[in-house]
């Protein structure tokens, strides 16, 4: 390291400053979220627990994990997550790999007739009456189907292909008899790993997530996704049924929900939490693979 | 044999435009597998893209659900009148673009801030860990990120009223005052989204030559100085193309954030396109109507779309097309 002027030097604190303080501000309301849902109601809504729990209690989670619609909810979301990201992740190496090989005529045509969707669509209630026109209206499909591959992640696959798949490999592979489909089944699948696991990763999230699709396509209450009944539960303080209205005082029922809601809050986020430190180091590698072209 | 695309390079433009139709015969014949492997995305994106798109042609017609799209009688721009005439148009306008511009004003510029900063750190522990803290609000779905800021914003036991209260302010009731929807939308927005659009940014800055910072520094530059005439300059390219995509979406305001964080009483100010489009056309079923105004929004976003694009093509040669 060269010297550096004491000019640098505050320039050096100030960053990391800075950024300590960006730090403080994003880790803050994730850790009070952790420890509220773990602590005495009673604690925190006077704010004496102000960042780590200063007592237990695990009321939210006991309660969340008695109700039969969370329970469902998550069943239902674990089932389209799981579908969902499979016939995404094979959706996008079915366009991606075509329109990476340069002798496949007419890639030109198809990448524009994808990407011309990004500018311009059809809109809320044409796409919504293309659904109930399939007859797939309150059907898990109609979560799955609509949103079946993204243009943005087939671009990014399409490059990754492009760039870090030699082509001798490939043309080796097919002068040694290989057909295309096996190509990309022994030769280029294997090698696309960190890829895929990117793709897998954001599918996932985006099905984790997911609420919208669920609120116009589903009626059915025992086909909702997770996100539809945290919306009643975070958002519309539908909680009678779940506090047991009735035996509670006034001040029990508003502790017994604001421990549920801190613990679903975590509940809910629990296996992107897990899922997070392993796809990591792959999602950014995966972000700049699509930033170079994108 | 593997020839025909290395030996394709090799002719002459004439002879080339002669054999295109025979090179997609050629490519037909060889890599038909790979025509079937694409086939059902493209009749993906023909019956989930294309169609609805054709089936904007509602916003022109009576819909009538027995006679379908094709066969509702055409009513012109009876919609769209009716749409620009009716007591809702400004406030929608007023309220899609003032969240819009709010969030490119605040939105826009924290990453590339973000980026900057990041890129000055020397301890690789510290870097890796302002990354991961930062990225991690993005996975956080929106539910339940407006969940968190109805519990920290509550008036009564929310964390941050609890700090006004503690420096002697009255608590103030965030989510039902109409005056503070569109900061409360703008900066939960930067605080989930600021480190995972900053990747692009650190991405475009890990390109720029390091001969370029080594040069600056024999000359006596100081840091401060490089960020401003190296680095800044080096990601420009990126920043116009973000910023043409995002001006691209400007009338676009997220439908699913917008319609958590609606209450009856905000509703003044929060009311936009997509909300409205969604509350008559899905849940008041006129399709027609509201098929309308939402092409009346995507077609504004086209429009702004290429016109920024020219600008941008004027002043710096950097463009999407």
């Amino acid at each position: 390291m060269e010297k550096q002027s004491t000019g640098d030097k505050v320039f050096e604190v100030v960053v990391n400053a800075l950024l300590a303080l960006v730090c403080i501000v994003v880790l803050y309301p994730l850790i009070y979220i952790v420890s509220a849902s773990i602590s005495n109601a009673e604690d925190v809504l006077s704010g004496e627990m102000w960042l780590l729990p200063i007592s237990f209690s695990f009321v939210g989670y006991s309660k969340i994990f008695h109700n039969p619609e969370i329970l469902t909810g998550y069943m239902n979301t674990i089932v389209y997550t799981v579908v969902g990201t499979a016939i995404n992740v094979a959706m996008t190496v079915m366009a991606a790999y075509p329109l990476a090989r340069r002798d496949f005529a007419g890639r030109n045509v198809i990448t524009a007739l994808f990407v011309f969707t990004l500018f311009f669509s059809g809109g809320l209630i044409p796409s919504y009456l293309v659904v109930k026109q399939l007859g797939i209206l309150n059907t898990m499909w109609a979560l799955i189907i609509p949103g079946a591959v993204s243009v943005w992640n087939i671009i990014i696959m399409r490059t990754f292909f492009q760039s870090s798949i030699p082509e001798e490999i490939q043309e080796s592979a097919s002068i040694d008899g290989c057909s295309n489909l096996q190509t990309l089944w022994r030769i280029v699948l294997p090698l696309s790993m960190p890829i895929i696991a990117v793709m897998i990763l954001f599918y996932c999230v985006g099905h984790w997530n997911a609420y919208f699709n669920a609120l116009i396509y589903l009626t059915d209450r025992d086909k909702y996704p997770l996100q539809l009944f945290l919306r009643e539960i975070l958002l519309q303080g539908e909680m009678d049924t779940m506090v047991g209205a009735g035996d509670a005082t006034h001040a029990k029922t508003v502790m017994d929900t604001a421990s549920i809601r801190y613990a679903l809050v975590v509940v809910a986020n629990l296996p992107v939490l897990l899922l997070y430190p392993f796809l990591q180091k792959y999602f950014v590698k995966g972000v700049m693979v699509g930033a170079i072209k994108g | 044999m593997d020839t025909t695309s290395s030996s394709s390079y090799q002719l002459n433009s004439v002879q080339a435009k002669k054999r295109t139709g025979s090179r997609l015969l050629t490519s037909l014949r060889r890599n038909w597998d790979l025509y079937v492997l694409i086939s059902p995305v493209i009749v993906y994106f023909i019956i989930f893209h294309y169609f609805p798109i054709y089936g904007v042609q509602i916003a022109f017609k009576n819909y009538i659900a027995t006679q379908g799209i094709w066969n509702s009688p055409w009513v012109g721009f009876k919609h769209f009148q009716r749409f620009f005439d009716s007591y809702y148009f400004w406030r929608l306008i007023r309220n899609t673009l003032g969240i819009s511009l709010y969030e490119l004003a605040v939105g826009f510029p924290v990453p590339i801030l973000l980026a900057l900063l990041i890129n000055e750190v020397r301890q690789k522990f510290f870097r890796r860990f302002v990354q991961t803290v930062t990225y991690a609000p993005h996975f956080l779905s929106t539910v339940v990120l407006v969940g968190m800021v109805v519990m920290f914003l509550h008036p009564n036991n929310g964390i941050l009223n609890e700090l006004i209260k503690l420096f002697g302010g009255q608590p103030i009731s965030f989510m039902t005052e109409p005056g503070w929807f569109k900061s409360v939308y703008v900066f939960s927005g930067v605080w989930q989204q600021m480190g995972w659009s900053s990747i692009i940014y650190l991405s475009a800055l890990a390109g720029i030559d390091p001969h370029l910072h080594e040069a600056a520094r024999i000359d006596g530059a100081s840091r401060l100085k490089r960020i401003w005439h190296i680095n800044l300059p080096g990601i420009m390219p990126t920043i116009v193309i973000l910023l043409i995509l995002n001006v691209g979406s400007i009338m676009g305001v997220g439908f699913e954030k917008v319609y958590l964080m609606q209450n009856s009483l905000n509703k003044e100010s929060s009311e936009v396109i997509s909300t409205y489009v969604y509350q008559t056309g899905l849940l008041g079923a006129q399709y027609s109507f509201s098929a309308a105004v939402g092409l009346f929004n995507s077609v504004i976003n086209f429009i702004l779309l290429v016109l920024v694009n020219r600008a941008a093509k004027m002043m710096k040669q950097t463009s999407l097309w």
